[in-house]
């Protein structure tokens, strides 16, 4: 007690210098990078001011990987917190009569989200061959022509979507139970007496203004997640073919580190990290707003 | 029952269903012999089982050595993780200090930084003290996690502050505090974390594409990788072994502690 300054100093000063090293310092060198043309292992580099973010916004290839990206969300944002809503709603009430069915259902709903997604791709790559996959036998079998699932430019980007939502209806679906779970039922009664007896009426009266900041909480959630896609992508098309599924975390990895165009390369990382920010911006306005009503 | 709950029952069941699908497919391929996953006659459940695919995983291939890497970067990373952390985060909840305002609020503002963001300096750091393709470079980057030192505060925070004051009476130091007392208490809140930070770095394939070259350093999700750009569509049985093999500990883990796993990841939700 005699010297409390060092007392902090071990306690604080470690977790305060990995932090200062490993986060603050980064976002720093990664803003100035982005005005520079440096390549890795280049003895200099030299200012090149907004030329990094006019080639990323204004060429093909750049803007490619951006427009990917947000189709990729498009999909995966509604279908996702959709289907995670809709599962939820059906395992709550599947709880009250079968609790076990629906513990087990929750399960299995949840196993993507805990499973190793690099090696679930790769499954689903088996799943997916044309020729010794399961999905493509079935559809032959039911008369329908097999599809090229990772290899057909126009397809490859839903098929990757198709992915992102089996790998995360089951985060959304366990949020929304909590959300479920925390309506109390008085409510529903006094609704009952108001006279909202029906299902639907119950759900547009009680149920969805309830669950208002649970939805705003999982949407934010959702697109966050779905703006760093990069490991099924990483694994099953590299970007490909003919950059049909580049999206933007796997152009940074790849102009960063395949073609060690680090300035490029910080400048695509300041947009994805821009693109982040103004999504929590828009999360603190949404509930300064107060989604609620209670 | 009603039809409309016997129908709602019946899409719950097929959505479970088709969620299922990889995993069965997985495990179906990698139990079949080489002839039943080489035909025309393609089937979801195989005729014969065989475990010879992963005999051939983990005898021929390095899948072994990539398991054993996931095991020492996710635990050297959480070791590491809680040493740094525990006593910052007992020290944000329980001390007055100079600066303690503005730590509270940089680790708030270091939450909406993503690791992609920071990737490119700390590759070039290491690249400059020539750390790449080690363990360190594997482990280092992730020492520093708001993340922990968030969610370790609040769990901090809601023990009694009398209780702290009593032990430091009792004579004992402000680092036994932090370890006998704020991380016994906090422990459900340290566990989803570790739980959390576990499933995050086995799981990884951004950082260690980017850190190591050397297949001697593979994690299971880029060793994996290795082993089917190796193996050229011939192998497909072990492979498919070895993706089982890297996704059963979690979801083992999963399986046998769910709550805690799904608390762990869900209420975790801020940050993934």
């Amino acid at each position: 007690m005699t010297r409390p300054w060092l007392t902090n100093l071990l306690l604080v000063g470690p977790a305060a210098l990995a932090v200062a090293l490993f986060i603050f310092l980064p976002v720093a060198v990664v803003f100035v990078l982005a005005f520079t043309d440096y390549l890795i292992g280049a003895p200099s580099a030299t200012w090149v001011g907004l030329e990094n973010f006019q080639q990323l916004l204004g060429s093909r290839l750049g803007r490619n990987a951006l427009i990917n990206t947000l189709v990729y969300a498009a999909i995966v944002i509604p279908a996702s917190v959709g289907l995670g809503l809709i599962v939820a709603l059906g395992l709550h009430s599947l709880a009250t009569r079968l609790p076990r069915i629906a513990t087990l259902l929750q399960t299995v709903y949840f196993l993507p989200v805990a499973a190793t997604l690099v090696a679930m791709a790769v499954a689903w790559q088996m799943l997916l061959h044309p020729s010794l996959g399961l999905v493509n036998t079935w559809l032959s079998a039911l008369g329908l022509s097999g599809q090229q699932w990772l290899t057909d430019r126009d397809i490859v980007l839903f098929t990757l979507a198709l992915i992102g939502i089996w790998q995360t209806v089951g985060y959304n679906m366990v949020l929304f139970l909590a959300g479920l779970s925390a309506i109390p039922a008085t409510l529903y009664d006094a609704a009952a007496v108001d006279g909202a007896k029906g299902g639907w009426t119950r759900f547009w009266t009680v149920t969805w203004p309830m669950l208002g900041p649970t939805t705003l909480f999982v949407l934010i959630v959702t697109a966050a997640n779905t703006f760093r896609v990069f490991e099924t992508v990483a694994t099953l098309t590299e970007g490909g073919p003919a950059f049909a599924s580049d999206t933007i975390v796997y152009a940074l990895y790849r102009e960063g580190f395949v073609y060690f165009k680090a300035g490029y390369a910080s400048a695509i990382t300041v947009v994805f990290f821009a693109a982040l920010l103004l999504l929590t911006a828009i999360q603190i306005l949404l509930i300064e707003r107060r989604v609620h009503y209670r | 029952m009603t039809p409309a709950r016997l129908l709602s029952l019946g899409l719950l069941s097929l959505g479970a269903a088709m969620v299922l699908l990889p995993f069965v497919w997985m495990v179906s391929v990698s139990l079949k012999p080489h002839a039943e996953i080489f035909t025309t006659d393609v089937r979801l459940l195989p005729r014969s089982f065989t475990l010879q695919n992963y005999w051939h995983a983990l005898t021929e291939t390095a899948i072994p050595r990539y398991l054993m890497n996931g095991a020492i970067v996710t635990g050297g990373i959480l070791a590491l993780q809680l040493l740094v952390t525990v006593p910052c985060a007992y020290a944000l909840a329980h001390r007055t200090f100079p600066g303690r305002q503005v730590l509270f609020g940089s680790v708030v503002a270091a939450l909406l930084v993503p690791f992609h963001v920071t990737a490119i300096p700390i590759f070039l750091g290491l690249a400059w003290v020539g750390w790449l393709n080690t363990y360190t470079a594997l482990i280092l980057p992730f020492i520093a996690t708001a993340f922990g030192l968030f969610l370790l505060r609040q769990a901090f925070a809601q023990i009694p502050g009398e209780l702290v004051d009593a032990a430091r009476v009792d004579g004992m130091s402000e680092m036994g505090i932090a370890w006998r007392i704020a991380f016994p208490l906090g422990l459900p809140t340290v566990i989803a974390f570790s739980i959390f930070s576990v499933t995050a770095h086995w799981n990884d394939l951004f950082w260690p594409l980017i850190a190591t070259t050397d297949s001697a350093l593979a994690t299971p999700p880029r060793g994996i990788l290795f082993f089917r750009d190796e193996e050229s569509g011939d192998d497909v049985g072990p492979l498919m072994a070895g993706a089982t093999l890297i996704t059963a500990p979690l979801i083992l883990g999963f399986l046998l502690a769910q709550k805690r796993f799904t608390q762990g990841l869900a209420s975790t939700g801020l940050k993934r």
